[in-house]
C-alpha cells in the first residue's frame, strides 16, 4: 500500500480498475475477437474480496469520507458475491442475447464500484456520488438490449424517476448542510447529539427529504412505482443484479445515515418509517399475488423484502441493525439465484418469463426446477434456508424492541407470499407441460455459480452462526 | 450412541441416497422401493432400540443431546425424549414402512422423488417430537410442510393443488403467529436473565405476566388447533385427506394430525399454564362440538375417504378434550388416543386406499357386496372399523374410556356431548361397512376385485395386530407415559393453585388496605 490513507478505497479500487481493464479491452479488440472478458472482472471482485478480508477489524479510513469499518466491509463482501454470481450467469446469457460482452461487463463492474462507495460512504455527498455512479451504470445495463421496446421503456422510466429521487436527496443534503454545516456524517451526528434541534421544523424537511430519496432507491411504498415496470423489462439478470446490488447498498447507506447521525431523532423518523414498513410488506404480497408475470412476479416479492428490511431499521437496536446485515447476505445470494434461474431458461427469441413458460418444468429440466424451488422456498422462509434464518433474524429485532405489530405484520405476509412463490412451484411441478419446452443446456460456468448459490442459502439456513457473528462484529464499530 | 440423533438423520441421508439412484426414464423403480422400504424399516427399528433403552419410571427427558447451534441467542440443538413424545416417534416409525407399503403400485410415476420426500417427511416428524428448543422445534415443524405438500400436490387426486395450497397456508398462517409468541418468550427470557433462550425446560421456569401469557397462548393454540384439526379451524383437512395419495393421508391421519395435540400437552399448557385454566373450558367446549360435529358430517359422505377425514376431527376432539380436563386419566386417555388413532385411522385410509386403487372410485355407492368378492380384505377392515369405534378389546376403547373418565372428573357436562359422539361412530362406522361389504355385488365390476396382494397383507396386518395388542396389553403403551403424564398434571395444578393463593391473598392485601383506609378517613374527618 502506498499510504494508509488510501486503504478503505483498495477494494473499490481493483474494481474500477477492472472495470477499465474491460473497457480497454473493448476498445482495443479486433472485430469479432471474443476474450475472457468476465474473467478480468472476476478478478478485480476476488482483490476486492480479499483486500476488504484484510481490512477487517482495522477500522481504516480514507479522505474522511470513505470507511473500512466492519459495516461496509460485510456489505462490500456481499456486493462481490453479488458480483461474481452475476457474472458467472452472465456468460451464458450474453452470448445467447447478442448483447455486446464489454460493454456489459464494464456498466457492471462500474455499478458495482458505486455500489461498495455507497456501502463505504461516510459523507453524504459521497453517498451521492456514489448513488449516481451506481444509478447511471444501471439505468444503461436495464436498457441495453435495444432492440427491446419494453427494456427502452423501463430504462427511461427507470432514469426519470430515479433522477427525480436524486433530486429530493441532493435537497435533503443541502438541508442538512444549512443546520449542521457539514455533510459529514460523523459531524452531523455529534452536531445533532448536542445541539438541540427538535423545535426546529427544518431538520424535519432534511429528514422527510433524504427519507423519500433513500425509499426512491429501496423501492420502499408508496415510492416503488418504477420498480415493476423496471424489473420487468431489463434483461432476468440485470434485474437480479439491480434487484440485490442496488438494494444492498441503498440500504447499507440508509441504516448509516439514519442509525448513526440521525439516531438522536429517531423518535421522529421512526413512526413514518414504521409505517413505510408496514405499507411495503403488505402492497407487495399482496399485489404479488395477482402477478402472471414471473420477473414482475418477484419484482413484487423483492418491494417486499424491502419492507423486512426496514423493520430491522425501525427496531434500531443490536439485533435489528446486524440483523439488516445478515438478511441482505441470504436476501441477495437467494434473489440472484431466483434470477439466475429465469434468466438460463430464456431463449434468445423469448424470455420465457410468463408463469405458464414454467408448466411441467420438472419434466424437462428437473435439476434447474429442483434449484428454483430452494429459491422461492428460501424466498418465502422456510426453513432450513437462509430466507428463514433472515426472517427470524429481523422479526426477533422486532420482538425484542416491542414491536409486536410489525413482526405480526411482517409473518403474516409473508405467509402470503408463500401463496405466490408456492404458485411458480405448483406450475413447475403439478401442471402437465403445454407446449415442447425448448431444451435449454446450462454451461458449467453458470452450473457452478447456481450449486455454489444454493449451497451458501443451505450453509445460511442450518449454520448460520459463523455469518450471525460476522454480522453482530460489523455493527459494533460505527453505531 | 446417540439413537435419537440417528432416529431422524437416518431418513434424512436416507433421501439424499435414493436421490443419488439414477432413474432416467423410470428404470430400478423396483430398486428405490425396496431401498426406501429397508430405510424406513431400518428407522423403525432405530425407534424401537429408543423405547428399548427408555427408563419408564422416570419422568425426566431421556437420551439427551445438546450441541451449541447459534450460542448468540442460546440456539441450540437439543433433542430428548420423554414418556410424551417416546411412543409418537415410534408411532412415526412404524407408519412409515406401511405408508411405503401402501403406494408399492398405487404410486407409479416419479417414483424416486415420491420416496424422497416420504423420507423427509418422516425425518421432520420425529424431529418435531425430539426437540426440546423452542427454535429447533419451529424449524422442523415448518421443514415438514414441504414434503408433504408436494406428496398431496404431485401424486393426489383431481382437486391436489387446491388441497396442497390450502394445507400449507393454513398450516402455515397458524405457525407464523406462534413463531412470533417463540420470539417473545425468548426476548422475556432475554429481560428477566440477560440471556436469550430457546430452551423448553428454561422457558418453563419464567414467570409470565397473565397478559402476556393469554396472547402468547394464543397464538400457540391457534397453530396448534389448525393441525389437530379443532373445530373450526378444520376445513383444510377434509380436503387435504381426500386428495392426497394412499400414504399421504396414513401418514396425514397417522402422525401429523398428532403434533398439534402433542403441542398442546407439551407447549401451550405447560408453558402458560395460567392462560390454560382459562382457556380450557372454550377448547373443550370446541372439541366436543368438533365431536358431533365430525361425526354427524361423517355420516352423510358418500366418499369413504372424506367419511374417514370427518372421524378424525371426531376422534382428534377427544384427544383435545382429555388434554383440557388436565388430569392424569384425561392426558394419559388423550396420549393413548393419539396412538390409537394414528393406527386405527392409518388402517383405515389404507384400506380405503386399496379399494380405490382397485376401483379408481372411493364413492360407498360403487361398492356393495364386497364380503364375497375379497373375505380377506373385509376381515381386515372389521378389525381396524372396531378399533375405530373402541370397541373394548381393540385399541381405540381404553383411550376413549380414560379421557371420558378424565373429563367427568373435570366437568361432567362435556361427557355427555362426548359420549353422544362415541354412539355416532359407531353409526357412520357400521353403516359404511354394511353398504360397502354386505348385501349383494351390486356392481359387475365389483365381481373379479383381487383380494389382499402380498404387500398389502405386509402392511395390514401389522397394524390389525398392534390394534390388538394395544387393547389387550395397554399398560405396555401406558406405563411410559405415566411419570412424564403425571409431572405435567402436576404443574397445571400447581400453578392453579398457587395461582388462586396469590389471588386470594391480593385479595386479603386489597382488604386489608381498606379496612386501613376506613379507619384512617374517620380520623382525617375529624381534624377537618
Amino acid at each position: 500500500m502506498i499510504s494508509p490513507a488510501f486503504d478503505a478505497i483498495v477494494p473499490m479500487l481493483s474494481v474500477t480498475l477492472a472495470a477499465l481493464a474491460c473497457m480497454a479491452w473493448e476498445a482495443f479488440r479486433d472485430p469479432g475477437e471474443r476474450g475472457p472478458v468476465g474473467g478480468l472482472g472476476i478478478v478485480g471482485l476476488i482483490g476486492a474480496a480479499v483486500s476488504a478480508a484484510v481490512l477487517w477489524n482495522g477500522n481504516t479510513a480514507s479522505f474522511g469520507v470513505i470507511s473500512g469499518d466492519n459495516f461496509g466491509l460485510f456489505v462490500t463482501l456481499v456486493l462481490v458475491a453479488v458480483g461474481i454470481l452475476t457474472i458467472m450467469f452472465s456468460s451464458q446469457v450474453i452470448d445467447r442475447d447478442g448483447i455486446p460482452a464489454g460493454e456489459y461487463y464494464t456498466l457492471i463492474l462500474f455499478s458495482l464500484t458505486g455500489m461498495i462507495m455507497m456501502a463505504t460512504a461516510n459523507d453524504l455527498l459521497v453517498i451521492f456520488i456514489a448513488l449516481e455512479v451506481l444509478s447511471l451504470a444501471v439505468y444503461v445495463l436495464t436498457g441495453i438490449r435495444r432492440e427491446d421496446p419494453r427494456a427502452t421503456e423501463a430504462a427511461f422510466k427507470y432514469f426519470l424517476l430515479g433522477a427525480f429521487s436524486s433530486a429530493f436527496f441532493l435537497y435533503g443534503i443541502a438541508f442538512t448542510f444549512g443546520l449542521t454545516g457539514s455533510t459529514r456524517l460523523d459531524r452531523i451526528g455529534s452536531y445533532l447529539a448536542a445541539q438541540s434541534l427538535s423545535d426546529n421544523p427544518l431538520i424535519l424537511v432534511a429528514l422527510g427529504l433524504l427519507l423519500v430519496g433513500f425509499a426512491f432507491k429501496i423501492s420502499a411504498v408508496p415510492f416503488h412505482m418504477w420498480t415493476p415496470d423496471a424489473y420487468e423489462g431489463a434483461p432476468a439478470i440485470v434485474t437480479g443484479f439491480m434487484s440485490t446490488g442496488v438494494k444492498a447498498a441503498a440500504f447499507a447507506a440508509f441504516a448509516r445515515v439514519f442509525l448513526s447521525s440521525f439516531e438522536p431523532f429517531s423518535a421522529d423518523w421512526a413512526p413514518i418509517v414504521w409505517v413505510i414498513a408496514a405499507a411495503t410488506m403488505i402492497l407487495g404480497t399482496v399485489v404479488g399475488v395477482a402477478q402472471t408475470n414471473l420477473k414482475r412476479m418477484l419484482a413484487y416479492s423483492s418491494i417486499a423484502h424491502g419492507g423486512y428490511l426496514l423493520v430491522g431499521l425501525v427496531a434500531a437496536n443490536e439485533v435489528g441493525k446486524a440483523a439488516i446485515l445478515f438478511y441482505l447476505a441470504a436476501y441477495a445470494i437467494t434473489n440472484l439465484a431466483a434470477f439466475g434461474v429465469i434468466a438460463l431458461l430464456g431463449t434468445r427469441d423469448r424470455e420465457n418469463d410468463e408463469l405458464r413458460d414454467y408448466a411441467g418444468l420438472w419434466y424437462s429440466h428437473p435439476g434447474l426446477s429442483a434449484l428454483m424451488t430452494v429459491c422461492l422456498l428460501s424466498l418465502g422462509g422456510l426453513p432450513p434456508t437462509a430466507g428463514f434464518i433472515g426472517k427470524w433474524y429481523i422479526f426477533s429485532a422486532a420482538v425484542s424492541a416491542g414491536y409486536y405489530g410489525l413482526a405480526v405484520i411482517g409473518v403474516l405476509t409473508s405467509v402470503i407470499s408463500v401463496f405466490f412463490y408456492l404458485r411458480v412451484v405448483v406450475m413447475m411441478y403439478m401442471q402437465e407441460p403445454g407446449t415442447e419446452p425448448p431444451r435449454i443446456h446450462v454451461n458449467a460456468i453458470s452450473m457452478t455459480a447456481l450449486t455454489v448459490a444454493i449451497a451458501a442459502i443451505f450453509y445460511l439456513g442450518i449454520l448460520p452462526t459463523q455469518v450471525l457473528n460476522l454480522a453482530s462484529q460489523s455493527i459494533a464499530t460505527i453505531f | 450412541m446417540p439413537l435419537l440423533s440417528i432416529s431422524w438423520l437416518l431418513p434424512t441421508v436416507g433421501a439424499l441416497l435414493v436421490l443419488l439412484i439414477g432413474n432416467a426414464d423410470g428404470r430400478r423403480t423396483s430398486l428405490i422401493r425396496w431401498v426406501t422400504l429397508i430405510i424406513s424399516v431400518a428407522a423403525f427399528v432405530v425407534t424401537l432400540a429408543i423405547w428399548a433403552s427408555f427408563d419408564p419410571a422416570s419422568p425426566e427427558f431421556q437420551l439427551v443431546e445438546r450441541h451449541l447451534w447459534i450460542p448468540a441467542f442460546g440456539i441450540d440443538y437439543y433433542i430428548g425424549v420423554d414418556g410424551i413424545s417416546l411412543l409418537l416417534i415410534v408411532l412415526t416409525g412404524f407408519l412409515t414402512p406401511v405408508a411405503v407399503l401402501s403406494s408399492w403400485i398405487g404410486i407409479e410415476r416419479k417414483v424416486k422423488e415420491f420416496c424422497v420426500f416420504l423420507l423427509l417427511l418422516e425425518a421432520a416428524m420425529i424431529g418435531v417430537f425430539l426437540s426440546l428448543d423452542l427454535f429447533l422445534f419451529y424449524v422442523f415443524w415448518d421443514a415438514m410442510l414441504v414434503p408433504m405438500y408436494f406428496l398431496i400436490g404431485i401424486w393426489g387426486y383431481d382437486q391436489r393443488i387446491y388441497a396442497a395450497i390450502k394445507f400449507m397456508l393454513y398450516t402455515m398462517a397458524g405457525s407464523v403467529l406462534m413463531l412470533v409468541a417463540i420470539l417473545g418468550l425468548a426476548y422475556l427470557h432475554n429481560a428477566a436473565t440477560g440471556m436469550y433462550s430457546f430452551d423448553l425446560l428454561k422457558l418453563y421456569t419464567l414467570d409470565i405476566a397473565p397478559a402476556t401469557q393469554f396472547w402468547f397462548f394464543l397464538a400457540f393454540a391457534v397453530a396448534f388447533a389448525i393441525k389437530v384439526p379443532l373445530f373450526p379451524f378444520h376445513t383444510w383437512l377434509p380436503d387435504a385427506h381426500v386428495q392426497a395419495p394412499t400414504a399421504g393421508s396414513v401418514i396425514l391421519a397417522g402422525v401429523l394430525l398428532k403434533m398439534g395435540t402433542y403441542g398442546f400437552v407439551r407447549f401451550a399448557f405447560p408453558l402458560f399454564p395460567l392462560a390454560a385454566h382459562y382457556f380450557a373450558p372454550w377448547i373443550a367446549v370446541l372439541a366436543v362440538v368438533g365431536i358431533i360435529y365430525g361425526a354427524l358430517v361423517a355420516m352423510v359422505q358418500p366418499d369413504m375417504k372424506k367419511l374417514v377425514a370427518y372421524s378424525s376431527v371426531s376422534h382428534l376432539g377427544f384427544v383435545v378434550l382429555g388434554i383440557c380436563a388436565m388430569n392424569v386419566n384425561g392426558v394419559q386417555g388423550a396420549m393413548y388416543q393419539m396412538l390409537a388413532h394414528g393406527v386405527s385411522t392409518g388402517g383405515l385410509f389404507l384400506i380405503v386406499g386399496m379399494l380405490s386403487d382397485r376401483r379408481h372410485t372411493r364413492l360407498i355407492s360403487e361398492f356393495g357386496g364386497l364380503k364375497a368378492v375379497v373375505p380377506r380384505l373385509t376381515a381386515a377392515f372389521m378389525i381396524i372399523t372396531l378399533a375405530s369405534i373402541g370397541l373394548p378389546g381393540l385399541n381405540g376403547f381404553i383411550g376413549e374410556f380414560l379421557i371420558l373418565l378424565g373429563a367427568f372428573r373435570w366437568d361432567p357436562r362435556y361427557v355427555v356431548g362426548a359420549g353422544l359422539g362415541v354412539i355416532l361412530s359407531a353409526v357412520y362406522m357400521l353403516w359404511m361397512f354394511q353398504r360397502v361389504y354386505y348385501g349383494k355385488v351390486t356392481h359387475p365390476e365389483n365381481s373379479r376385485l383381487p383380494d389382499l396382494l402380498p404387500h398389502e397383507w405386509s402392511s395390514v396386518v401389522p397394524l390389525c395386530v398392534v390394534a390388538l395388542l394395544m387393547g389387550v396389553f395397554p399398560t405396555v403403551f401406558l406405563k411410559p407415559t405415566e411419570p412424564a403424564v403425571t409431572r405435567i398434571v402436576d404443574r397445571l395444578q400447581n400453578t392453579q393453585t398457587l395461582r388462586v393463593e396469590r389471588l386470594e391473598r391480593a385479595e386479603r392485601l386489597e382488604r386489608i388496605a381498606e379496612r386501613s383506609e376506613r379507619l384512617e378517613r374517620p380520623e382525617r374527618s375529624e381534624r377537618r
